[in-house]
């Protein structure tokens, strides 16, 4: 610091020096220097020159080997560059990834009549969708690291009817000790295995038919969850959760405090080299008020039914992966099947024309599928699934007193839904599918909906995760 | 009863808490690096591998039981590069784990020590499936081990400090060893140094810089998308022209492509360990540099 001022009282001498010793200046010097500029100049040119060819050569060897695209990979062995200067505005962009999926689906049966008997219908998340080309949903997911303690994720799906909704927009802590985390804000739910697989991971086109029934399709929760890993050897997980429970089969409930609580246990291991398991214990309670559902009577009058009360559910899962060691066909048969079982308890509304009737309300479903997906080659994949469900023993107070018949709730009457599916897909790369798959389908009354669909999967941008 | 209870409790926690202190827990995401922990560790460190040779590092699922042990690794000893981006950020995310986040003494990248070849100036996935910060498939250039262990041997004695002075030593000990090795290998490769060869995935681009090969083919026309039956026809009469003296497989490979091309042009198909592990010979890194000279110069006699 102290050579500045040193350095500047130095300068501005020189600078008062400057006049007298131009004038002294000879013509032979001033013919010196411009000689010298006229050398530095000649060395720019060539150094321009030596530039200018390696460029020319650096394309032409690119355009070579493009065109060659079968010699070799297309590599110009220049060496490594400096790591480029993080540009300041973008630097901090966050991993952006897109799905765009849609299918031609072709359907024995009019969808607009499908319904799974037995079973009380969600708003939505139920049956095979339109016939025809579809549109499936669009999703984009961003995510980052928000700062070394919080990761942050936001998945939005972009709907054929040009609506958008938020599927997850969650935070989730990193730097919790002894194996905890916390995530915030909208995410799947963790119980059982499918729920908390996006769409585009899923191994058949459309979700098995319990997951439709008890949580239309798939349970988000507006909530928090905590998990802690245990620290052994074998993976054991605990989760809780909690929010508003405003997703099926819970409702937003008309007062302060949260709605519901779910809580799973998941345990996992390897066997030896070549096969993964993971298995689950789960359970669901959450409190509906006024969950309604449109029906029609034996008058064929169009009801408002509604459901307010418990509703308790079980969920076992089981998974397997087998993988030969040592196979480069990459060969693998993945085993999967779930089982729940639910029980509701409270009043049913029931509104027609006349004034609405109320009476207790009990049901106790249960349902399962078991599916097995086959890869007997490294891109291609085969898959069988059979959907079994059971109503149970539903009791409805209107038609025990005899005040209603079951013709009153014909969605209700209780029914043995069950579906057989099989799926064929291909991977022309890691980030593409297009799929195949026949599904005979009885959970309507009625004859069976032959179900045919042709689907794909395209997925842009960021690497997506492989997660078991 | 009680004070029996307590003193055997103390004990057993006590034992627990010096058995912990007693070695690290590292993650390795492969066999090489699980190796050289192992190797500069020795009984300080408890490594778990993730994979195997005879799997494609890529291609592997955040499994449970890689969940479990990164929950409680003091260590992820990871190649980078991009090589396990459809798993390990999983795995770090789900593990609850704050130690081994990236960013922290926990993580560790062994590609972070070396320069990266390939590095392309431009991505795009029509490209096949490059990776953006450069060739991840490092560890077939022995120089790249050394720089790797050092690399290594200080987040070692960073991580555990209190047997820093066992790693420095051990890490020195390598070295000296590893040199000679490579002083071995050097004088043993000669032969090998133009030999044109035929490739099927861009992970042998360090051998052949190593050795001098002269790759002049991949069988793979983008990394990571299989050739098409035009594809290989292409290159058949290509290299029918002008034959490669050999056809190199790594043992992770499917042997078909390679052993199709074989049998059109003659030329046979050299088996590689890859990895540590990937033949029975690889055992251990010195392994698997001596079995791996040792059957390309058996090809190329």
């Amino acid at each position: 610091m102290g050579m500045v001022p040193l350095r500047v009282a130095l300068a501005a001498g020189l600078a008062t020096l400057v006049p007298v010793v131009a004038q002294a200046a000879t013509d032979a010097e001033v013919a010196q220097l411009r000689a010298e500029i006229a050398a530095l100049k000649a060395e720019y040119a060539d150094r321009v020159g030596a530039l200018e060819a390696r460029i020319n050569q650096l394309e032409t060897t690119n355009a070579a080997a493009a065109s060659a695209a079968a010699a070799a990979p297309a590599v110009v062995e220049a060496p490594p560059p400096a790591p480029a200067p993080a540009k300041s505005a973008s630097a901090f962009n966050p991993a952006i990834s897109v799905i765009l999926m849609g299918n031609y689906t072709n359907l024995s049966q009019d969808p607009a009549g499908y319904y799974i008997a037995g079973f009380m219908p969600p708003d939505e998340g139920v049956g095979p969708g339109d016939r025809s080309f579809n549109l499936g949903e669009s999703e984009v997911t961003l995510a980052a690291s928000i700062d070394p303690y919080f990761t942050g994720a936001l998945t939005a799906a972009l709907t054929s009817d040009n609506e958008i909704s938020v599927e997850e927009a969650y935070f989730r802590t990193l730097a919790l000790p002894a194996g905890f985390s916390i995530k915030g804000g909208r995410f799947f739910s963790g119980f059982g295995y499918l729920n908390e697989v996006h769409a585009h991971a899923w191994d058949f086109v459309d979700q098995p038919l319990v997951y439709q029934a008890f949580f239309g399709g798939q349970m988000a929760q507006d909530g928090l969850q905590a998990k802690w890993l245990a620290p052994t050897d074998f993976f054991l997980e605990f989760g809780a959760e909690t929010g508003n429970g405003e997703f099926f089969p819970g409702t937003r409930l008309g007062r302060n405090g949260a709605n519901g609580a779910t809580a799973y246990v998941h345990v996992g291991s390897d066997i030896g080299d070549s096969a993964t398991w993971r298995g689950g214990l789960s359970y669901v309670y959450l409190d509906a008020e006024d969950r309604s559902f449109a029906d029609e009577n034996s008058l064929g009058e169009q009801v408002a039914n509604a459901f307010s009360g418990t509703s308790k559910t079980w969920v076992v899962d089981a998974e397997l992966k087998w993988t030969a060691p040592g196979d480069p066909r990459r060969r693998y048969l993945k085993l999967q099947g779930e089982y729940m079982y639910r029980t509701e308890d409270g009043e049913l509304s029931y509104t027609a024309l006349g004034p609405t009737l109320d009476g207790s309300y009990r049901s106790n479903p249960s349902g399962w599928y078991l599916q097995g997906v086959y890869q007997f080659l490294p891109r291609w994949r085969f898959g069988l699934r059979y959907d079994s469900l059971d109503s149970g023993d539903t009791r409805i107070g209107l038609v025990q007193s005899g005040k209603l018949t079951w013709g009153d709730f014909p969605m209700l009457v209780p029914a043995t839904p069950s579906r057989t599916t099989l799926m064929f897909d291909w991977s022309l790369s890691e980030f593409s599918r297009l799929r195949a798959q026949y599904a005979w389908d009885d959970a309507a009354p009625g004859p069976t909906d032959d179900q045919f669909f042709l689907q794909y999967i395209y997925a842009l941008g960021a690497h997506g995760a492989h997660k078991f | 009863m009680i004070r029996k209870f307590v003193v055997a409790c103390t004990v057993a926690m006590l034992a627990f808490a010096t058995s912990a202190q007693a070695a690290i827990k590292v993650l390795a995401t492969t066999a090489d690096w699980g190796s050289l922990t192992t190797e500069l560790g020795g009984d300080k460190v408890n490594v778990y591998t993730a994979t195997n040779a005879l799997q494609d590092v890529h291609q592997v699922d955040a499994k449970p039981s890689l969940v479990a042990r990164a929950r409680n690794a003091d260590l992820v000893v990871a190649n980078g590069g991009d090589l396990e981006v459809g798993w390990l950020p999983v795995l770090l995310q789900e593990s609850g784990n704050a130690k081994i986040q990236p960013g922290g003494a926990g993580y560790f990248e062994a590609t972070s020590a070396v320069r990266l070849m390939d590095i392309p100036s431009a991505v795009d996935r029509s490209m096949g499936d490059i990776h953006p910060l450069g060739n991840p498939h490092i560890q077939l250039d022995p120089h790249n081990v050394a720089a790797v262990a050092k690399a290594l041997t200080a987040r070692l004695a960073a991580v555990d400090p209190a047997n820093a002075q066992y790693y420095q030593a051990r890490g020195a000990d390598f070295q000296a060893r590893w040199q000679q090795a490579m002083a071995r290998w050097d004088a043993q490769a000669a032969p090998l140094k133009g030999v044109p060869v035929v490739a099927i995935h861009t992970d042998q681009r360090y051998l052949g810089r190593w050795l001098g090969l002269n790759q002049v083919a991949t069988i793979e026309p983008k990394p990571g998308v299989p050739p098409s039956a035009g594809y290989l026809l292409e290159l058949v009469n290509k290299l029918s022209a002008a034959k490669p003296k050999m056809i190199l497989r790594n043992a992770y490979n499917d042997p078909k492509a390679a052993e199709s091309l074989s049998q059109k042009i003659g030329v046979p198909v050299v088996l590689l360990p890859f990895s540590v592990g990937g033949t029975p010979e690889a055992k251990d890194l010195f392994g698997l540099f001596d079995d791996t000279l040792n059957r390309l110069l058996a090809a190329n006699k």
